[in-house]
């Protein structure tokens, strides 16, 4: 588990070394290793096991909204109060691959070039290889290694809206999402998974015709939803025009107060314990999954089993239900390591 | 009906009968090619007769000189009244350097000034901001302050050649500067002329030459138009231009589409603010065409702006005078059309594109020198550059007669279809209101990348040709002398500034400085106050760090 | 174990706003598979830099225009060695005239594509020199 490990280019590497290097706050190490995840390199993961003590210390925030929303703009100006207030801040940018080419064009940071000198702010983009969620596979790895470095603050910007968002409310302890006026986002519109992730809401380019009347339909919206004495009611911060210096400073900074108010709301109802519990059993699936699930998957790949008893089923000669009871007592009753 | 009956009868049955000869062409395939387009991809047929033109009106479609709807031109006496101008853009290195080149094109016979400033300047910033680093004097002339600007201009009677400025978010800076410089030689001011592009809304489309946000780029627009009209009538405030959107990548019907409506967007905006007459400043609205290398494409765009901005001035905005209707534009041949390799070729590119500009009414032409891919135009090459136009003018019988295509089929023709696609993007973008929100929106910055793309790839097919890059290449070397401009440019620039701060009366700069500052907030108009500034020897990034701090500085959307 | 996927910047250090080549390059990389970092122009060597870091590219390619290649250029390499990340490839293009190449080549940039370099070659050199997790 420990001691020496060569990787692919020959040099001895204590694994150690470099989880000290990212607990220090070493930013190339950082995002070689989210880069390792992404790529499912096996040493990878041994790496953030033993980061996975010096995780869980961050404020998580999503941010999530229809492409054009502004959020990248956004995230810029929250990086500006979060300096302000002397935390450091990681952010994941989100943008999706193409289904055609698997590749995928990050453009995020365009939107934050003022802090890329800034130590205390370490920008990371990162694209969805093919995921439906609107987050990378490789996010939850990514925001545990930014803990992990000591960021304060964690800010997650993902995918546009159209998907549902479910992802990021696993992730996450506190969500904003985005709406802009005249965009065709209408409430009505919108998928009901969206709606109710909110902790916050930001109407966006409000000086744009439409933002009274999604204001209203919003906030009556959120009026007609039950709650309880102690349930959080999203607050709506409307924000105008980028270029208006002064009003922006004062609503991002309306807006960075709420979701403070939250994230406080959060510690004192006992809901972050609930959130980050959720958290974990998400973890541990998808970690189950990881395990012993796809290993099993690939080893009847590459047996060439799968496509046979794919054709079986095909000709109806057995049922996917039979088979995978079949599989599982195979792997799991004999102890055999799939 | 533009034809006779008997004319269309005929036509119809003698194009019945040579479209009968084309099927029976021995050949396998009648064409040599698979698709014959314009380099903007719009398809040519293989012939334009009559019936093309036949929903055609002569008086409300094409008429005279001089007349509503402009199609063949402002003037009565066309290019045998006046030729157009002779304006090569140029700058280089120090303003003594491009001092002398401006000489050297006078002599030779060029009619108008145009400048070229590096990019520090263009960006407003000064040659010793640590954002200089390596550009100053690289592609243009560094200009700094007042001084720098009497040095440009030495030699130059102001009063007898006009200059063109391209210069954007600074522009008021050095515009100020031009008219200082005039109340210095003692030129009045209602007797200097020249132009500053000044057009803000093509950089957030297509050149990123931008600094503040749209909104108070605007604004700073208008007040040198409404001063320009009071207080400079020969002056022309904007060069509203297309040139940059082409070479950005879009077609050629994207170019006509957006500039105008560009335009438009200016004309609202002015009319709304400065409570000004259309009559009042209308006429000294000036346009920047390119020139590429599909000859017709380009003759008949040019055509159709006219036609579009006369249409557009009387109907939508009621001018009444004439001049305000009149479309003036200068054009540049396509930068993105000269190649790398083979570069000799560029003389023959230049050449056919200079006569574009020409058949298709330019009131004013700068051609490229062959070496300007690779570096800054040498004198030879620019010479020949110059004596492009002036064989057209004096050998080739162009200027002869106005308008000579009018009445072509075929030019006639695509000269309708190209202002009914421009009309069909007016449209659009009139329906997501208006130009600025539209760049909100990044439609035009995404037509223009989706256009340079697909251009691309057709490049890389072998679908489109460019001679000596994917068709004719050779391994042969044909090594063009090559200008280099030395670090020197920048060390020196620095010593100068460091010298002029330590001169100067820095409490009236201050003072000037808060004065731009004042009437950037009241909205009274700036340029009066720079004016001030300048001679007070501020340096034009002083004062457009006063335009960033009160206004913000833009932010590219990077969009995709 | 699945291939890496190449990760590449594509930035325009300096004054430099035309875009048209690097937008396309962009578009080109993305078609070809690679994850493209797109930082846009009116960068400072500094914030390109960084920004490589950051993003753990495998090569940063940089495009210029106006002149100012000869300083800036070399300025990057520079500031990626100075954080021990050479190892991060940098290849340049734009308005670069042949006598520059051998002083760019001396500096650490490892190739050079001036106007008329098909987007496939480029795309050729990325997958054949870049050795990606480097």
């Amino acid at each position: 588990m420990s001691g020496p490990e060569t990787d692919g280019r020959g040099k001895h590497h204590d694994m150690t070394e470099t989880t000290q290097k990212i607990c220090a706050g070493d930013v190339r190490s950082a995002s070689r290793l989210i880069r390792d995840l992404e790529d499912k390199r096996p040493e990878a993961r041994r790496r953030l096991r033993q980061l996975f003590f010096h995780t869980g210390r961050s404020f998580i925030i999503g941010i999530t909204g229809s492409p054009g929303a502004g959020k990248s703009t956004l995230t810029d100006a929250l990086i500006s109060e979060l300096r302000k207030q002397q935390k450091t801040v990681g952010v994941l940018a989100v943008d999706p691959s193409s289904p055609f080419s698997g590749g995928a064009l990050l453009g995020d940071r365009v939107r934050m070039l003022r802090h890329a000198e800034d130590t205390g702010v370490f920008i990371r983009s990162l694209a969805t290889r093919g995921a439906l969620g609107g987050l990378a596979r490789a996010a939850g790895d990514a925001i545990h290694v930014m803990e992990a470095m000591g960021k304060d603050v964690i800010l997650v910007e993902t995918v546009g809206i159209g998907q549902q968002e479910l992802d990021i409310i696993h992730h996450a302890h506190s969500i904003i999402v985005v709406l802009v006026p005249g965009m065709g986002d209408e409430i009505q519109t919108m998928k009901a998974g969206v709606m109710e992730i909110a902790d916050v809401f930001v109407i966006n380019k409000a000086d744009r015709p439409g933002a009274k009347q999604l204001r209203t339909e919003l906030a009556s919206l959120l009026n007609a939803s039950p709650h309880g004495p102690q349930d959080w009611i999203p607050p709506i911060v409307s924000i105008g025009n980028l270029y208006e210096p002064e009003n922006f400073a004062k609503k991002t900074a309306e807006l960075m107060d709420a979701v403070a108010k939250h994230h406080a709301h959060l510690i004192t109802s006992g809901q972050l314990g609930e959130r980050t519990e959720r958290k974990a059993v998400m973890e541990i699936t998808d970690a189950l999954r990881a395990c012993i699930l796809e290993p099993v998957l690939e080893r009847l790949i590459a047996d060439g089993e799968l496509t046979k008893i794919a054709k079986r089923i095909q000709r109806r000669e057995t049922d996917p239900f039979t088979e995978a009871e079949t599989i599982a007592r195979r792997f799991l009753k004999t102890g055999e390591t799939p | 009906m533009y034809f006779s009956d008997e004319t269309c009868q005929a036509s119809r049955k003698l194009t019945e009968q040579w479209q009968a000869n084309v099927r029976q062409t021995p050949a396998t395939k009648p064409d040599w090619k698979n698709r014959f387009s314009t380099v903007s991809d719009l398809d040519i047929k293989r012939l334009y007769t009559p019936e093309d033109l036949q929903s055609m009106d002569f008086a409300r479609d094409i008429g005279a000189p001089g007349e509503f709807p402009y199609l063949r031109g402002n003037q009565v006496t066309g290019y045998r009244g006046q030729p157009w101008t002779f304006r090569m853009f140029s700058g280089m290195g120090s303003a003594e350097d491009t001092n002398a080149r401006w000489h050297l094109l006078l002599r030779a016979g060029q009619t108008g000034l145009s400048t070229a400033f590096d990019f520090p300047t263009l960006m407003g910033y000064d040659s010793d901001s640590p954002k200089a680093l390596g550009e100053v004097g690289k592609c243009g002339v560094a200009i700094d302050s007042l001084e720098d600007f009497l040095a440009l201009i030495d030699g130059i009677p102001l009063d007898r050649v006009t200059t063109s400025m391209t210069i954007n978010p600074p522009a008021t800076a050095l515009w100020a500067m031009y008219c200082a410089a005039a109340d210095i030689k003692g030129v009045p001011l209602n007797q200097i002329g020249g132009t500053i592009q000044n057009d803000m809304l093509k950089e957030f489309i297509a050149q990123k030459t931008f600094m503040c946000p749209p909104e108070p780029s605007v604004k700073l627009i208008s007040d040198t138009v409404e001063f320009g009209a009071k207080y400079v009538p020969r002056w022309n405030p904007i060069s509203i231009s297309g040139y940059h959107i082409r070479e950005a990548g879009s077609t050629a019907v994207q170019e006509l589409a957006f500039t105008l409506r560009d335009g438009i967007e200016y004309v609202e905006d002015i009319l709304k603010r400065k409570k000004m007459n259309v009559d009042d400043f209308a006429p000294r609205l000036s346009f920047f065409f390119n020139s590429h290398i599909d000859l017709f494409e380009e003759i008949c765009k040019l055509r159709a702006a006219r036609r579009i901005w006369a249409r557009v001035m009387r109907d939508r905005f009621g001018a009444r005078n004439p001049r305000s209707l009149w479309m003036r534009f200068h054009v540049q041949t396509a930068g993105c059309s000269l190649t790398a390799q083979q570069p000799y070729n560029n003389v023959v590119r230049t050449t056919i594109e200079a006569l574009a500009a020409v058949l298709g009414g330019t009131q004013s032409l700068h051609t490229n020198s062959l070496d300007e891919v690779l570096c800054l135009p040498s004198e030879h090459a620019v010479e020949i550059a110059l004596r492009t136009q002036q064989i057209l003018a004096e050998e080739t019988g162009v200027v002869n007669t106005i308008d000579p295509l009018a009445g072509s089929y075929f030019v006639e023709s695509l000269t309708n279809e190209m202002e009914a696609k421009a009309w069909e993007y007016i449209e659009k973008i009139d329906a997501m209101g208006g130009m600025i929100a539209a760049i909100e929106r990044g439609y035009p910055q995404m037509e223009i990348a989706d256009a340079a793309y697909a251009f691309q790839r057709q490049v890389e097919a072998g679908e489109k040709i460019m001679v000596g890059v994917n068709k004719y290449a050779t391994e042969a070397r044909h090594p063009v002398p090559l200008v280099e401009i030395d670090e020197a440019v920048g060390e020196e620039q620095v010593r100068r500034l460091k010298d002029l701060r330590r001169r100067r009366n820095g409490r009236a700069v201050s003072q000037s400085l808060a004065d731009i500052r004042a009437a950037c907030k009241s909205g009274e108009n700036v340029m009066p106050h720079c004016i001030a500034a300048v001679k007070n020897l501020a340096t034009q990034q002083e004062i457009c760090d006063v335009y960033r701090e009160v206004y913000g500085e833009y932010q590219d959307p990077g969009l995709f | 174990m699945p291939e890496r996927k190449i990760r590449v910047m594509v930035a325009k250090p300096g004054l430099d706003g035309h875009d048209r080549g690097a937008r396309i390059l962009a578009r080109c990389f993305r078609d070809a598979g690679f994850e493209v970092i797109y930082t846009g122009c009116h960068q400072t060597p500094e914030q390109v830099a960084a920004a490589a870091i950051q993003e753990d590219v495998d090569l940063v390619g940089l495009s210029c225009l106006s002149g100012a290649h000869r300083v800036l250029f070399p300025r990057v390499v520079e500031l990626l060695r100075e954080k021990n990340a050479s190892d991060i490839a940098v290849i340049g293009g734009g308005i670069i005239p042949e006598q520059d190449f051998q002083m760019l080549y001396d500096a650490g940039i490892q190739a050079i594509f001036t106007p008329g370099a098909s987007l496939d070659s480029i795309v050729e050199w990325i997958r054949t020199h870049v050795r990606t997790g480097n």
